[in-house]
C-alpha cells in the first residue's frame, strides 16, 4: 500500500499576478526604452540604499541579528504544519475565524463570500502582497465589490489602472508629476487646482481616503508576522493608513501565506529590528499594528484569517529552495540589484520583482512557467549581502537553472563544450581551429544568436597568435 | 614554493597573457610554477547556465589534477570562488558524497592570484613598476563569492610608478555575469554603458580586474566607443618590471 498523496500543487494559472504575458528578456527590452522610468528607479534605489546602509551600520550587531533571523526563519520551515496548527488553535480561542485556502481560487472565493455576508459593496484595503499575489481586487470587482486601495503608493497604482513594480515602494516608477496627473484624472472629488508639491499630493490622498475610511465597514490586510504562541497578527507600515483599516471598520478579514507564521514573541523582537533597518532605512517603523482575534467592544468585532497555500507548499518541499520562503519582503534585494535597477519591476511579470522575485515566483507557479526569470540575474552575488535573513539568493538562482527547462540547441552546445573540455588533447586542437575561424571572421560581426547579442554592445577580442598551453609547452 | 597553476579555459585560450604573467611573476619571486597539462575548465559556466550534471566531469578533472598538489592558484577570483562554493555542492547534489568531500579539500588549497601574494607568501610588494593611471573594477565574484576584499588594491598600492584612481560605484557589476552577457544582452549592455561612465570619468587609462571575463566584457564595451582606455589584468600589472 502506498500513501504517496502526490507532490504539492503549485500556483493555478489564469488568476492572480505571478505570470508574466512575456519573457523577462522581451518585458526587459520595453523597459529599457523607457528613459524616464529607468531615471526614477535609480533615483529611488540609491536614496534608499544610502539611508539603509547608514542606519544599519548604527548596529554593532547586525550580523548577529542576521544569523538569528536566518535560524528562526529555518525552524519555522523545520515545523510549519505544527506551528499552522498551533496558530490557528490561538486564534480561535481568542474569537477569530481562521479559514485554509489552498490556492488563489480558494482564497478569492471565502473573501468574496465573507464580504457579501457582511452586505458591503466596498472594502478598504491595507497593502498587501498575497492579495496582489492572488488578484483578490479583480476577484472582487467582478463580484460587483470595490476595493480601495489605501496605501498612498498602492492607490497611485489602482488609480492610474497600472501594476505594482517594487514591492515596497509600487509606484517607485512613477515620479510626481506623473502622479499629480493620475489624481487629476482619477481621484473621485479632487481639487482641479492639485499641483505636484508631494506634500499637496499627500493631502489629497489624505482627504479622498478619511471619507472613505469612515464610510467602509470592512477592510482586507495582509500580514507580515503572526505568532503562534498567542495567535496575534502583525502589520507594519510607515502611513498610519494601515492603522486605519486594522481597527475602523466591523470586520476585518486578513490574507497571510503560510510562510509569514514565527513560533514566539521573542521571534518577533529579531524580525522588527532587521525590517526596517534593511528595508526603508528607518531604525523602528512607524506604525506596528497588532491584534489577537477578538476585542469586544474595541476594533473590528469579526476577524478572519485566511492561511493561504498558492504553491507554497510546493516550494517547502524542495530543500534547497525553500529558503526563498524565509522572505521578510523588506524589498532590500530590489534596492541593490542592478538588474531590477535597469529593467524595473514589470519586467519579471509578477508581483514580486528583483531578486527575490526571481527565486520566488518560479518556485510558486512551478518553473516551467517562469523560465526566465531564474536567468534574470548576472549572479553578481549583491542581493544576498543585503538580505536581512541572509537568503543565498545566487545559490538558489544557480538551483533552479538546473531545473528550468533548457533550449534544445543551447543543451547541445552545452553538453558538446563539456565533452571537450573533459579531453585534454582534443580540447587544445579546437582552440586552435578557433582562431583560424575568427581570422576568416574578422572581429565577430555578424555573428548568429544568441552570440550576435555581444557584438551588439561590444566587440570581441582579437585571438592571440598562441594559446597559454602552447607557450608553456614552447618554453 | 613549488605552486601549480590552473589557468582557466578562458585565459588559456583568449588571454594568455593573463596566465603568462602570473608564471612569471612568481617565478620572479622564486617560486617554482608548473602547469598540468590535463586541466581545462572549472565547469562554472555549465553550473551557473544550469547544466549540472554536464558540469560533473569537469569538477571531476580538476579535482583530478590538483589533488597532487598543496597551493594552487588561478589568475581568476571567479574561478576560484567557483571552485571553492560549487564543486563540492554539486558533487552532493548528484550523490558523489567522496568527491564532495575531494572537492572542499583541494578547493581549500586552491587561491585566487593576490589571496596567495598576500595570505600565502606574504607579500605586498610585489617590486613591480606600471607608469600608468590606473582604476580597479573589483568583480562581484571575487568580491562576493571568493572575498579577496581589498587584497588586490594593497598589491597595486606598492607598484612603483602606478598611479591608482578610485573608481565609482566600484562594486556594482559590469553586466558580465556569464551567459547571462547573452541571454539578457540588453540589460547586460545597460549595465556595462554605466560601468563605462564610472570608468572614463576617472581619467584612467588602464581599467584593470583580477577576472579576466569581466575584462573581456568591459574591454569589449570600452573599444566598441573607442575610449582609448585599456583593459588590463591584475597579474600583468603586478609582472611588469623597470627592465
Ligand atoms: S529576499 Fe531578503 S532582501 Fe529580498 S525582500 Fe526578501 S528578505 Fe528582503
Amino acid at each position: 500500500m502506498t500513501t504517496f498523496l502526490g507532490m504539492p500543487a503549485t500556483a493555478p494559472r489564469g488568476v492572480g499576478n505571478l505570470r508574466g504575458e512575456q519573457t523577462f528578456p522581451e518585458a526587459a527590452h520595453e523597459a529599457l526604452a523607457n528613459s524616464q522610468m529607468r531615471r526614477n528607479l535609480r533615483h529611488a534605489t540609491t536614496t534608499i540604499r544610502g539611508k539603509s546602509g547608514k542606519v544599519i551600520a548604527e548596529l554593532p550587531d547586525w550580523q548577529a541579528l542576521r544569523d538569528a533571523g536566518s535560524a528562526i526563519k529555518a525552524d519555522v520551515m523545520s515545523r510549519l504544519p505544527d506551528l499552522l496548527l498551533e496558530l490557528e488553535q490561538k486564534v480561535t480561542d481568542a474569537g477569530g475565524v481562521v479559514h485554509w485556502a489552498a490556492d488563489a481560487n480558494e482564497a478569492n472565493a471565502i473573501v468574496t463570500r465573507l464580504v457579501r455576508e457582511t452586505g458591503s459593496d466596498r472594502v478598504i484595503k491595507v497593502k498587501s502582497m498575497a492579495t496582489q499575489e492572488i488578484g483578490l481586487n479583480e476577484a472582487l470587482e467582478e463580484a460587483g465589490i470595490a476595493p480601495v486601495e489605501t496605501d498612498l503608493a498602492e492607490l497611485i497604482v489602482q488609480l492610474g489602472h497600472d501594476k505594482p513594480s517594487h514591492i515596497l515602494v509600487p509606484a517607485i516608477h512613477r515620479n510626481r508629476s506623473e502622479i499629480r496627473e493620475i489624481f487629476l484624472r482619477e481621484m473621485p472629488g479632487v481639487d482641479p487646482a492639485l499641483t505636484d508639491d508631494p506634500p499637496v499630493l499627500a493631502a489629497a490622498a489624505r482627504k479622498y481616503l478619511r471619507e472613505t475610511f469612515l464610510s467602509t465597514k470592512v477592510a482586507v490586510s495582509g500580514a507580515n508576522f503572526a505568532v503562534a504562541e498567542t495567535g496575534t497578527l502583525a502589520v507594519v507600515e510607515s502611513e498610519g493608513n494601515g492603522r486605519m483599516c486594522l481597527t475602523l471598520p466591523d470586520t476585518l478579514i486578513t490574507v497571510m501565506g503560510i510562510e509569514k507564521v514565527v513560533p514566539t514573541w521573542q521571534d518577533l523582537e529579531v524580525f522588527l529590528q532587521l525590517l526596517p533597518r534593511a528595508s526603508t532605512g528607518e531604525r523602528m517603523n512607524p506604525y506596528t499594528t497588532m491584534w489577537t482575534g477578538v476585542t469586544p467592544g474595541d476594533g473590528p468585532q469579526n476577524f478572519h484569517l485566511i492561511l493561504l497555500d498558492n504553491g507554497r507548499s510546493a516550494v517547502l518541499a524542495d530543500e534547497v529552495g525553500r529558503s526563498a520562503l524565509h522572505c521578510i519582503r523588506c524589498s532590500a534585494c530590489l534596492n541593490v540589484c542592478p538588474v531590477y535597477e535597469r529593467a524595473g519591476g514589470h519586467s519579471y511579470g509578477s508581483v514580486y520583482p528583483g531578486p527575490i522575485g526571481a527565486v520566488l515566483s518560479p518556485q510558486l507557479t512551478g518553473i516551467e512557467d517562469n523560465a526566465s526569470l531564474p536567468y534574470a540575474s548576472s549572479l553578481c552575488g549583491a542581493c544576498f549581502d543585503a538580505c536581512p535573513v541572509k537568503i543565498d539568493i545566487p545559490s538558489l538562482l544557480v538551483h533552479l537553472r538546473d531545473k528550468a527547462p533548457h533550449p534544445r540547441s543551447e543543451r547541445a552546445a552545452m553538453a558538446a563544450a563539456a565533452w571537450l573540455m573533459d579531453k585534454p588533447k582534443m580540447y587544445a586542437s579546437a582552440q586552435r581551429a578557433a582562431k583560424l575561424a575568427r581570422i576568416a571572421g574578422r572581429r565577430g560581426r555578424g555573428l548568429p544568436p544568441p552570440l550576435s547579442g555581444w557584438t551588439a554592445g561590444r566587440d570581441l577580442p582579437e585571438f592571440p597568435s598562441q594559446t597559454f598551453r602552447d607557450w608553456w609547452a614552447a618554453r | 614554493m613549488r605552486i601549480a597553476l590552473f589557468a582557466t579555459c578562458l585565459a588559456d585560450t583568449l588571454f594568455p597573457e593573463a596566465a603568462k604573467a602570473t608564471v612569471l611573476l612568481l617565478e620572479r619571486l622564486g617560486h617554482e610554477v608548473v602547469f598540468p597539462f590535463e586541466q581545462t575548465c572549472c565547469g562554472q559556466m555549465h553550473v551557473n547556465t544550469g547544466y549540472q550534471k554536464e558540469a560533473l566531469p569537469l569538477i571531476k578533472r580538476y579535482v583530478r589534477t590538483f589533488e597532487p598538489y598543496d597551493v594552487i592558484v588561478a589568475p581568476s577570483g571567479s574561478c576560484v570562488g567557483s571552485i571553492r562554493h560549487q564543486h563540492s555542492m554539486v558533487a552532493a547534489k548528484h550523490g558523489e558524497a567522496g568527491l564532495a568531500a575531494r572537492a572542499s579539500a583541494v578547493g581549500e588549497r586552491t587561491y585566487e592570484l593576490s589571496e596567495l601574494l598576500i595570505d600565502v607568501l606574504k607579500i605586498e610588494d610585489v617590486g613591480a613598476f606600471y607608469p600608468h593611471k590606473v582604476t580597479y573594477h573589483p568583480t562581484c565574484h571575487s568580491l562576493r563569492m571568493t572575498r579577496v576584499g581589498d587584497k588586490p588594491l594593497r598589491l597595486l598600492r606598492q607598484v612603483r610608478g602606478l598611479d591608482l584612481v578610485e573608481l565609482p560605484a566600484a562594486d556594482q557589476c559590469c553586466g558580465f555575469g556569464g551567459t547571462f552577457a547573452l541571454k539578457n544582452a540588453e540589460t547586460s549592455t545597460a549595465m556595462l554603458a554605466d560601468k563605462m561612465t564610472n570608468i572614463v570619468s576617472t581619467g584612467a587609462d588602464v581599467c584593470s580586474a583580477g577576472d579576466a571575463s569581466c575584462l573581456m566584457h568591459i574591454g569589449g564595451g570600452l573599444s566598441r566607443l573607442r575610449t582609448g582606455v585599456r583593459t588590463v589584468h591584475l597579474a600583468e600589472i603586478l609582472a611588469s618590471t623597470e627592465s
